[in-house]
């Protein structure tokens, strides 16, 4: 072992753990924002409307990330006068944006599937008393759905999230400098393998278990309401009068 | 758009390859978890440590990079060991088997779970009759545990055996010749890189659907017999 090397390279390696996170940040911002309509969609009775948001879940989920990301990155390549005529080839000639676009793209599928699931759970009984009090469309979901069904999504989200936390490493394979990009461009100099990858591995290890430990943090704060009252008040839960 | 300009051939050598290493790692992965859901349960604690310490580190480090250091680690490791011991050897290490190992180890921390619960989920009384009527401790879970575990883990092994094989396409990066690899050499030959990714993604989704509808069919063979609730 030879540690110089992991003192010297460490501040390279945070600079790649830097953009690792703002890369997952990215693509997870914009990936929920698309999940949450994507998966009201995927509900709909409409046969015009749930058959291509089923199938956009299906190629997403069923194929690697890796051939997603080179089906973007080179694939544009394929298409390049269409894409100049219309002004978008600066932009899929840069791998940020192919890495940032297919990330999305990738856990916006998994997510609308998770959300699926969760408004599937909400209890019947709270939508019919929403409908009882008047409600419908727009504000039955704004009011009474979503809240519920995103907090009966998170702990399936939090595991999506760590999922696509790793998989931002695949962007290291279409040139990105990422945490594992930067590993690799000082391992290819250095030779000093163990030391590169085991301490940029233990990064991905703290970062990982930080986020599960925000995760857990969020879910405890959003379920205060199920949890019996800290000062032992028997009133607080009607079923255990005697507890 | 799907003229394949001759190299369709290529990508089902590729896809066959992918489909071998993925049992393969399957295999290997059923043997790590049954192993890790046997040091999990352990009364040992040196077993339970060992572990823990698998599953967590496996599930918080990135395939691509647990495959580069065992690609890129081992050979180092064994010659550094060689040259301590004053040999001078260099030691090339196979793709395929580098591939199998490291997806083999990563999904075993994953089927570590999946068998753990379905140890759980075998009455424990059963074990304790086995072990009363005098079978040692081995035979005892050869012959009441593992005839029983496949019931209730095989919902949680289809899952995993699905992710295993679309986490196969990693092993092009250290140039084993499977459906990636081959997709991308046919790429740098014809200059069509949509048409190639776009077919080797058909091909995934293929695996995927055909193990889907497979899955289900294992189910209701496993549960025959089981009064459904």
């Amino acid at each position: 072992m030879d540690f110089q090397i992991i003192v010297d390279s460490f501040p390279k390696l945070l600079e790649g753990m830097a953009l690792t996170i703002e890369i997952t940040g990215l693509a997870l911002i914009m990936g929920f924002a698309l999940a949450v309509p994507l998966a009201l969609l995927r509900l709909s009775p409409n046969p015009l409307v749930w058959p291509p948001v089923y199938a956009f879940v299906l190629f997403f989920r069923g194929t690697p990330l890796l051939v997603q990301i080179f089906l973007v990155y080179y694939g544009a390549g394929q298409f390049r006068p269409l894409l100049q005529e219309y002004g978008l080839w600066a932009y899929f000639r840069e791998a940020y944006f192919c890495a940032v676009l297919t990330l999305t793209l990738n856990t916006a599928a998994y997510t609308t599937e998770i959300f699926r699931g969760a408004i599937q759970a909400v209890p019947h009984g709270e939508v019919e008393a929403a409908r009882a009090c008047g409600m419908s469309g727009w504000l039955l979901n704004r009011r009474i759905v979503l809240p519920k069904a995103l907090r009966l999504a998170l702990p399936a989200y939090s595991n999506e999230v760590v999922f696509l936390f790793q998989s931002t490493s695949l962007v290291s394979i279409i040139t990105l400098m990422d945490l594992t990009g930067v590993a690799r461009v000082i391992v290819a100099r250095s030779f000093d393998v163990y030391e590169i990858y085991i301490t940029a591995g233990l990064m991905y290890l703290a970062v990982t278990y930080g986020i599960l430990g925000i995760f857990r943090q969020v879910e405890f704060r959003l379920s205060g309401h199920t949890r019996e009252r800290p000062d032992g008040d028997a009133t607080a839960d009607p079923l255990k009068p005697f507890g | 758009m799907f003229d394949l300009q001759g190299y369709g051939w290529m990508l089902w050598d590729g896809l066959q390859m992918t489909l071998l290493v993925g049992l393969c790692s399957l295999v290997l992965a059923i043997l790590m978890g049954l192993i890790g859901a046997w040091g999990k349960l352990s009364e040992n604690r040196v077993a339970r440590a060992a572990a823990a310490t698998y599953t967590t580190v496996i599930r918080g480090i990135p395939e691509l990079l647990l495959l580069l250091i065992i690609f890129y680690g081992t050979p180092t490791l064994i010659q550094g060991i060689a040259e301590d011991l004053g040999y001078d050897i260099i030691v090339d290490f196979n793709p395929f088997i580098a591939g199998v190992l490291t997806i083999g180890f990563i999904y075993g921390a994953f089927a570590t779970e999946v068998f753990r619960g379905a140890f759980i989920a075998v009455p424990p009384g059963q074990m304790e009759a086995a072990r009363a009527i005098g079978m040692s401790s081995v035979l005892a879970f050869r012959r009441v545990m593992l005839p029983q575990i496949w019931r209730f883990a095989l919902p949680g092994l289809g899952n995993i055996w699905m992710v295993l094989i679309k986490a196969t396409a990693l092993i092009s990066v250290i140039q084993l010749e499977e459906l990636m690899r081959k997709s991308f050499i046919a790429m740098g030959a014809t200059k069509l890189p949509f048409t190639f990714f776009f077919t080797a993604a058909l091909m995934y989704l293929a695996i995927t659907v055909i193990s889907m509808l497979g899955q289900q069919r294992i189910e209701r063979w496993a549960n025959r017999g089981i009064r459904r609730a």
